[in-house]
């Protein structure tokens, strides 16, 4: 693989950035939103020039890499700080800065009120740095540090209006959650050195040859935890809905466009791993397929305009797990639905924040309505993301997310009938609630309150919603237009054989424009003839309450992981306390002929920690006398 | 009957004499110094006797040796590079150990006593803590050095006396400071017991007290194997009372909580060091031929002693107890270098060491500093929103314990790490699986606090955050800087224990 010196200044630049603005302090808070996006934009003009390099260069000559330096080197094993640049990363670190930069702009205009925007930029460009070293890392391990420095930005910037106390609880959900995520990653990093002891990507796809399938779907179901944590997917999905809690901005950047795919990016970059675990890519497959529908169903019940979206992110990036685990053909559909998501879904996520902008920061959408004429910029980008989420054509969804439906119903059997079912389903569902989220936000009679005085947001807002709208309308047509990306990523992905086709292309569209326009028609019907009340009726069906409630995930957790945990920690702290000066002292006065010796001298616990130690001796000695004999 | 005189190498001792001609000093200054002049005095003296013993470990430092003390000590790779781990770590202690708000004015009198008060008022402050604080640290010196059993056990004592003194010099909850260091030193004689018993049986078992002697033994393999177990046994209990593993571990909350703060950071720190830095060379030099016999045992307590450390960590609600428990979780990581049993394993076992003990000291030099009317507050929930009273030390707490969890760009990862795959290389998966689920526990504490620091309301209950005097700031620069740099650039450390730590038999 050719060498590169300059990769890092994709990296270095933003994290420059974010230092500056930290250690300057307040000295920098004229300057400092400024400085960190011009940082970011020129992150993005340096991966412009990397991809004008890349594409002078020969499909087999594409992928360079940087060594930084000697990171870890004990006995054996050394490991480098390196990046990588090669043909899927290049697509990530576009996006990553491209709509980063955008949402630095907006956030100039959004946060101009906020008396630390200056630290909410540096968290900003530091996020950036992060992510960016997660799609740049050569090896695991340094995708590791990138994976756990996006998830400190991500905390840093849900709870940054920490004032109140829900949006704590929210960064600490998001701690949790992430945090049996990232065990997986761990674990999965270290079968990969136990069995084959190399953890880089070109290290482990050589080795992943010769290695038991055992092993390699060990550390498949291992990354696939992993990717339910950073991406919210099942069962690991609760904390996305709460981490709204943070600046639109950051649901925008974080939660939409770029950290909640680095899931996908980590199955999608082990596909070498996947493609020889077939239990451990049906699973990758069954957790897509649930989420998207887990998703979608939450999605219909919510009043809060972000948290809809939260849900349908969570549902988006369900298919793009489905299509990363249908193998090869799924890969760069993946791919492909995650760029132009990236477009629609941030676009989307900036429209409601310049709504909220101009009512009061109100995010209840039955407060909304008929906001269409008082804020037609927003409307239209929002609308245009809408089109493109739904699927209809030529708008960007229509391509990618119908070549997943189409490799779903050809992936064979009746696991190909089923998924296509499912994705087709979730389309219809998607466009109910899409639907549900336009009508009640900007057509029909006004429902807001007393103080609300909708305006259109300045310029600077409304440019980088613009700019993602077209990307909204053309990045589908752009990236399948003869194949292109199919083609760009190809070299990077084992070839596939020919599926038998169960249906074909024009058939597949078909029957997704049915589904999107029956789920339309539903909407319509129900929100839009209808008067909508301001508050949310109570006389609604057990389901509606089910998804109001997020299909009892919370509760889910509670009962299956926080009681059980509580109970356990606090058996062993009362076998640490009161048993062993209960129990154990009965036995340790046995042990001792008779506890009165001791007794009289402390409280009673130096003399149950003394028959502890002799018990744990005496247990000791005799587990030394049964092990060797 | 004629003596021979003892020869002695006293250039390759001279870090611990060093350090033992301070602590006499110290006594004489105690006894014959003014009361106004005598901190200062004290504080120089230590802490010129440290920085002197490290330049003189740092000029023996390729010198290798096992006849220095009549084949008592031994002096290598490993050796040097656990008492230059030692005396760094007791350097930024001392700085915390030099706020004497911390410390009883007279350890002699009753708590609540006239005496008491009256050293109070005339500003009577003894110091025998810095006399105290040196001798501990040349029983360190000399702990990991011993290469025979007698001077191990006197090592043991001289480490541990003068420690069982330190934790109840507390100046608040005296009370509580005197019980601690009562349950500290009668569970310390027990396990000493213990560590005795098992010495005889290995006397018995090779007639020797030479660890080269038993080790011929071992190797020989005609003794008798029932002496060698118990002897095994019974020093491996003496060893893991001293690290503080499970079933074991009992003193080290209490303790831990009970002892001022800067002893406590010194005692978990510097300590550790000590007994790990023994452990490694005993086992992986005397008994190494043995393995199948101990192995299974410790992998055994490894498990138990991380995951329980982990578990019960959870629940605490005391930042000092919270802190011992998650320092009986690390001497589980810590054990699984010893259960390496391999090169790897040793280099990761310092490394681990000197990190987690640099980070160990610098989150008590924090836990210092939040302090209401009545002293330090260690209830987690007054720590609520500290991120706002002071972020910058907040950050650094948490920069702490985001090391202590193994998070990547902190020590603490490389650390965990490199120990866990050095277990992984030489067989032993259920202890890394136990670690790394463990460890995956153990973030979950560490980020509750760091979540109740940044993310929660402050409460308005008196609750401040000192500003750090000079010395203590040094302290927690130091180790977060040396926290942040072992993460992002251990290498060269690592190279240099790689090539340095080579135990010679």
């Amino acid at each position: 693989m050719m060498t590169s010196t300059s990769l890092v200044y994709l990296i270095a630049l933003p994290l420059a950035g974010a230092a500056i603005l930290l250690l300057a302090g307040r000295h920098s808070d004229k300057w400092g939103h400024l400085l960190a996006t011009g940082l970011s934009g020129s992150s993005f003009l340096v991966g412009l020039y990397q991809l004008s390099l890349m594409l002078g260069r020969s499909n087999g000559q594409r992928p360079i890499t940087q060594k930084l330096f000697e990171w870890i080197s004990v006995g054996s094993f050394n490991i480098d700080a390196g990046l990588m640049l090669d043909q899927l990363s290049i697509c990530f670190v576009l996006l990553i800065t491209g709509v980063g930069t955008l949402i630095h702009i907006y956030s100039i205009s959004y946060m101009s009120h906020d008396p630390d925007r200056r630290r909410f930029f540096a968290f900003l460009n530091l996020f950036i740095a992060a992510m960016l070293l997660l799609v740049l890392g050569n090896s695991y391990l340094n995708l590791y540090v990138g994976w756990e420095g996006v998830g400190l930005a991500s905390y840093l910037l849900i709870g940054f209006w920490n004032q109140k106390p829900a949006y704590a609880t929210a960064s600490k959900k998001a701690f949790v959650m992430n945090r049996i995520g990232d065990m997986g990653l761990s674990f999965a990093i270290m079968i990969a050195f136990a069995t084959m002891g190399t953890v880089s990507f070109s290290g482990v796809k050589e080795a992943a040859g010769h290695t038991s399938t055992a092993a390699l779907t060990g550390i498949g179901i291992m990354l696939l935890v992993a990717a339910t944590g950073k991406s919210a997917q099942f069962p690991l999905q609760a904390w996305l809905g709460d981490a709204m809690a943070g600046p639109t901005p950051v649901s925008a950047l974080i939660h939409a466009a770029t950290m909640v795919t680095a899931g996908v990016y980590l199955i999608t970059r082990s596909n070498f791993i996947f493609d020889a675990a077939p239990t451990a890519q049906l699973l990758v497959v069954i957790v897509g397929a649930i989420t998207l529908m887990f998703g979608a169903l939450i999605g219909t019940a919510k009043d809060d305009i972000k948290k809809a979206l939260a849900a349908s992110t969570m549902s988006q990036i369900g298919y793009m797990i489905l299509g990363a685990g249908l193998g090869p053909v799924g890969y760069a559909f993946a791919i492909m639905h995650l760029l132009t998501h990236g477009f629609f879904k941030a676009g989307m996520f900036l429209g409601a924040g310049s709504v909220m902008h101009g009512m009061n920061d109100e995010v209840n959408m039955r407060k909304y309505g008929a906001l269409r004429k008082f804020m037609p910029i927003t409307f239209a980008t929002f609308g245009l993301g809408y089109l493109a989420i739904l699927g209809v054509p030529p708008f960007a969804g229509f391509y990618s997310k119908d070549m997943i439906i189409e490799t779903a119903f050809n992936s064979g059997g009746s696991k190909g009938v089923i998924l296509g079912c499912v994705t087709l389903l979730g389309a219809g569902i998607t466009a109910f609630y899409m639907t549900r989220v336009m009508i009640l936000t900007f057509t029909g009679k006004s429902r807001w309150d007393d103080q609300a005085h909708p305006h259109e947001s300045p310029w600077l807002m409304w440019l980088p919603m613009a700019i993602l709208a077209i990307g909204s309308v053309t990045s589908g047509y752009l990236l399948s237009h003869g194949d292109a990306l199919v083609n760009w990523l190809s070299p990077l992905f084992e070839s596939h054989g020919e599926h038998a086709e169960l249906l074909s292309p024009v058939v597949v569209s078909g029957l997704a424009l049915v589904m999107v326009a029956v789920g339309v028609a539903i909407a319509f019907l129900k929100y839009s003839r209808n008067e909508v009340a301001a508050v949310a009726p109570d006389d609604v069906s057990i389901f509606t309450r089910v998804a109001r409630q997020d299909l009892m995930q919370d509760r889910f957790n509670e009962a299956v992981f926080m009681r059980p945990g509580q109970v356990l920690t606090d058996v062993l702290v009362k076998s640490d306390e009161a048993v062993i000066d209960g129990a154990v002292r009965g036995v340790g006065r046995l042990a001792l002929g008779s506890g009165s010796s001791l007794r009289g001298i402390q409280t009673g616990f130096v003399r149950s920690y003394a028959a502890l130690i002799l018990i744990g001796a005496v247990v000791l000695v005799a587990a030394i006398w049964v092990v060797t004999q | 009957m004629t003596f021979t005189a003892p020869v002695l190498n006293y250039s390759l001792l001279s870090p611990i004499l060093i350090l033992l001609v301070g602590a006499l000093i110290g006594v004489l200054v105690e006894a014959f110094v003014s009361k106004a002049l005598r901190p200062v005095t004290q504080l120089s003296i230590t802490i010129g006797t440290l920085v002197l013993s490290l330049a003189q470990v740092w000029k023996i430092r390729n010198e290798h040796s096992t006849t220095a003390a009549m084949g008592s000590v031994v002096i290598d790779g490993p050796a040097i590079l656990l008492q230059a781990s030692i005396l760094i770590i007791s350097i930024i202690s001392v700085f915390l150990i030099a706020d004497t708000d911390h410390f009883t004015a007279l350890a002699a009198s009753l708590p609540g006593s006239d005496e008491e008060r009256h050293a109070v008022q005339t500003g009577n402050q003894v110091t025998e803590v810095y006399p105290l604080t040196l001798f501990a640290i040349a029983g360190m010196m000399l702990f990991p050095i011993s290469s025979d059993l007698i001077t191990l056990f006197v090592a043991l004592e001289m480490l541990s006396l003068p420690l069982y003194l330190m934790a109840g010099l507390s100046r608040r909850r005296r009370l509580a400071s005197q019980e601690a260091a009562l349950k500290y030193f009668l569970l310390g004689a027990f396990s000493s017991a213990f560590f005795l018993f098992g010495m005889a049986y290995l006397y018995g078992y090779s007639g020797s007290v030479n660890f080269a002697g038993i080790r011929e033994s071992v190797v020989g393999g005609s003794g008798n194997d029932v002496l060698l177990l118990i002897g095994i046994a019974f020093v491996s209990i003496g060893l893991l009372f001293k690290v503080g593993a499970v079933p074991f571990h009992t003193w080290s909350p209490d303790v831990y909580q009970g002892a001022p703060t800067p002893v406590t950071g010194f005692m978990a720190a510097a300590t550790k060091v000590a007994a790990f830095g023994a452990m490694l060379r005993i086992y992986y030099t005397v008994f190494a031929n043995a393995q199948w016999s101990w192995t299974p045992l410790l992998s055994a307590v490894a498990i138990v002693t991380m995951l329980f450390g982990s578990l019960v960590a959870i629940a605490q609600r005391d930042v000092k107890r919270m802190l011992a428990y998650s320092s009986i979780a690390h001497a589980g990581f810590l054990l699984a270098g010893v259960i390496a049993l391999n090169k790897a394993g040793l280099d990761a076992s310092i490394f681990y060491l000197f990190a987690y003990g640099i980070a160990t000291v610098g989150a008590f030099a924090i836990v210092t500093l939040v302090r209401d009317s009545n002293g330090e507050v260690t209830d987690l929930n007054r720590w609520k929103g500290l991120g706002k009273r002071s972020p910058w030390v907040a950050t650094a707490f948490a920069g702490f314990l985001l090391a202590f969890a193994g998070i990547p760009l902190t020590s603490g990862f490389i650390g965990k790490f490199s120990i866990f795959s050095a277990a992984y290389e030489s067989g032993a998966k259920g202890v890394v699986i136990a670690g790394v689920l463990s460890s995956a526990i153990a973030a979950f504490f560490y980020i509750r606090v760091i979540v109740l620091m940044f993310f929660t309301d402050p409460i308005q209950d008196g609750t401040t955050v000192d500003i750090p005097s000079g010395l203590t700031r040094i302290t927690i620069i130091f180790s977060i800087a040396v926290t942040i740099v072992l993460g992002v650039f251990p290498a060269p450390l690592l190279t240099l224990i790689t090539n340095f730590a080579t135990f010679i038999r």
